[in-house]
């Protein structure tokens, strides 16, 4: 195959990280900016800083139309402001939207200094902070992938099928913030992105490649903050789904809150309104993050990783894989109480 | 006898060589390839008599057994010096020729398809370029990736032409009569194949080209659709689904084709930038740059160095062939000037 697009790489930090959570992704993937941090500190030696006075970068309610330019300008600045204080010059977000926020905003900022220099003003007149911009931005997927052979050596298992000895297929899905504004910024820019296929097969596995691969998830904030637009949310979702499932997939892999989210989620709706699912079996394509699947294959406990928060649960790829877990442990909460089971759905196994 | 060296043996190269040696000059022409008129021999019929391109490639090949053209065939000039009365011209060996002037011929080079990776090109096994194409036409075996008869084929214009990613914004002037030509050639081996063509405006602008378009509507029955697609992909069973616009109905389309043809703009061979930068005459896009469009359209500027085909700009077959009996003219009458 030709592999045109490998030639476009961009310039990744090598140390010292400025962390920046998601909103909504410590709801959705509770395990997940964890276990990146674990992975950073203790896997690969890594200096990274999260800062627990870190907010919002406002943007779901900027690309709403709710929160108008000037005040994301000055929340980004904010942000940055709490980087400079740490010293650190590497930024590096958890969610692709705000990766995508980051990369436009300084972009602008790069185009029309005089909107920098408004930006640092407001900054001044709301909390007296001052701020630098960042050396590199890098979303914290594109850290991963820079260290994706590294990890490699690190890992207890591989993405291959224990029982047949192939490699497991999977999807990957990036998120549109990712790549789509600026084709430059992601590794492999726009069209067949690299991040999480690198990962993928350096893994071990196989990345299915389907005709709706670039299409939306669904997450388009558009379909989904309206509730009366959510049925294109969902009919987006499905229209993925129908496409990957000839390619009868393992998983599937993201970097975006809300591709992981609605792609997982979703399922569950249509197996109830239609009576589908997209498996062979019934049970549904198990998502995950991508920090999810590295902290699998390093032999992290599943159910630290949160995966038991899933729609579509991961035991079946975890037996594929050969990762042993506690199913009795599966529901233990923080406070040691073992929580009772969730409720079934009607149409998904589980 | 005065001495005049082209560099490139294709339409225009061999006209200009043809036609100065009737005139009494003696002509080296350099060609890097082995043989020549490559792009021509890709060629199964020509637009828009539909004659075949392997006539015309005889009859300009019989142009060159002239006593005074001496065939410098499999060697590259890689660099042309001004020795203050004569030009040297030296390979890619380091060997060296000198002539009185100098006539830049070496021609295009066919847009890569893998820079638009959105089109699938060199990915998927339905993605095929308008060059293979020609090929399948010339050889009366046109098939999908797999072998078999396509059902559907769509051809897509502008690929790498007129075009923002690819950073070409110049049209290539043949792609849509090409396109067109083809699929009649198409519709001809395979009457019951689905045949469309997806463009962005038809620019049907030679003798008997309107004429071509409108018969490969009404008695071929090939559809046009205005529209660019934006995405290709492969489908489980390796057919292509393509993504579009019908931008005059203002509608979506997703389709599964057989075969998606890309038609490829042409680009600046290597050639023509190499020599275009080694004497200061490189235009825009790579492509040689004369004094005027108009009245000194083989001039460079510099004295005895000429220019002539699609080194310039994307031409035709006979407006190569016109170009390079221009250039002739333009260096007889500079060879006269000389003592």
């Amino acid at each position: 195959m030709n592999r045109y697009w490998n030639e476009y790489q961009k310039v990744i930090a090598d140390n010292h990280f400025f962390y920046e959570r998601s909103c909504i992704r410590q709801t959705f993937f509770p395990g997940s900016e964890a276990a990146f941090l674990r992975i950073l500190r203790e896997e690969l030696d890594k200096d990274i800083f999260d800062d627990f006075r870190q907010h919002t970068c406002t943007g779901i309610g900027y690309h709403s139309d709710i929160v108008p330019l000037e005040t994301t300008m000055t929340v980004v600045a904010r942000l940055f402001s709490l980087m400079t204080e740490h010293g650190y010059k590497n930024y590096v977000p958890s969610c692709v939207t705000s990766f995508g926020v980051f990369t436009e905003i300084t972009h602008m900022w790069n185009e029309k200094p005089e909107l920098l220099e408004k930006a640092r003003e407001n900054l001044w007149k709301a909390c007296k902070r001052e701020f630098e911009l960042p050396e590199n931005i890098a979303h914290a997927s594109d850290i991963i992938y820079k260290f994706r052979n590294e990890l490699a050596k690190k890992m207890k298992y591989r993405l291959v099928n224990r029982f047949t000895g192939k490699p497991l297929r999977v999807v990957e899905h990036i998120g549109c913030h990712y790549a789509k504004i600026f084709p430059d910024k992601g590794v492999g820019k726009a069209e067949f992105p690299y991040v999480l296929a690198g990962m993928i097969e350096s893994w071990g596995g196989e990345v299915v490649d389907y005709p709706e691969r670039r299409h939306c998830c669904g997450f388009g904030f558009r379909q989904y903050l309206i509730q009366e637009n959510r049925g294109y949310s969902i009919s987006n979702t499905k229209k993925k789904l129908e496409s990957m499932e000839p390619y009868e997939p393992d998983f599937i892999v993201s970097n975006c809150p809300g591709c992981s989210m609605f792609l997982d989620r979703w399922q569950y709706t249509i197996s109830e309104m239609e009576h589908k699912t997209y498996d062979r079996d019934g049970y549904g394509i198990p998502v995950l993050t991508y920090e999810e699947m590295a902290g699998l294959l390093l032999g992290y406990d599943p159910w630290e990783l949160g995966l038991q928060i899933h729609q579509i649960q991961a035991e079946r790829l975890m037996d594929k894989i050969g990762i042993p877990y506690n199913s009795k442990e599966k529901y233990r909460a923080a406070s040691g109480k073992i929580l009772r089971n969730p409720e079934k759905p009607a149409n998904l196994l589980t | 006898m005065k001495k005049t060296a082209i560099i490139g043996a294709g339409p225009a190269g061999i006209e200009a060589a043809s036609v100065l040696a009737g005139s009494g000059v003696e002509v080296l022409l350099f060609e890097k390839s082995e043989t020549p008129l490559s792009n021509l021999k890709d060629k199964a019929f020509l637009f828009p008599d539909f004659s075949a391109a392997s006539d015309m490639v005889s009859e300009l090949e019989d142009k060159l057994l002239k006593d005074n053209i001496t065939r410098c065939f499999g060697t590259e000039i890689v660099e042309i010096k001004w020795k203050g009365t004569e030009w040297q011209l030296v390979s890619g060996k380091s060997e060296a020729w000198y002539a009185d002037s100098v006539l830049i011929a070496t021609g295009y080079s066919t847009f890569d398809a893998r820079r638009k990776e959105e089109l699938g090109y060199g990915i998927y096994k339905g993605v095929v370029t308008s060059l293979e194409m020609e090929k399948m036409i010339r050889e009366g075996n046109i098939v999908n990736g797999h072998g078999d008869m396509p059902k559907r084929i769509a051809f897509l214009q502008c690929v790498g032409s007129r075009d923002e990613k690819s950073g070409n914004h110049y049209c290539s002037k043949v792609c849509c009569v090409t396109a067109v030509k083809q699929a009649i050639e198409v519709r001809k081996q395979l009457p019951r194949t689905d045949l469309t063509v997806f463009y962005m405006d038809l620019r049907m602008w030679g003798q008997g080209f309107e004429e071509m378009y409108r018969t490969a509507q009404e008695k071929y029955g090939i559809d046009f659709i205005r529209g660019r697609i934006s995405e290709a992909a492969a489908t489980f069973d390796d057919r292509v689904q393509i993504k579009t616009e019908d931008t005059l109905l203002g509608m979506p389309l997703r389709t599964t084709v057989d075969l998606l043809v890309l038609m490829v703009g042409m680009e600046a061979s290597a050639g023509t930038r190499t020599l275009g930068a080694s004497c200061g005459i490189g235009g825009e896009y790579g492509f040689i740059k004369t004094i005027s469009p108009h009245l000194y359209d083989n001039d460079t500027g510099k004295p005895g160095l000429f220019a002539a085909g699609t080194c310039k700009r994307p031409l035709s077959i006979w407006d190569s062939i016109n170009d390079g009996r221009s250039a002739a003219i333009a260096i007889k009458d500079y060879l006269d000037t000389l003592p």
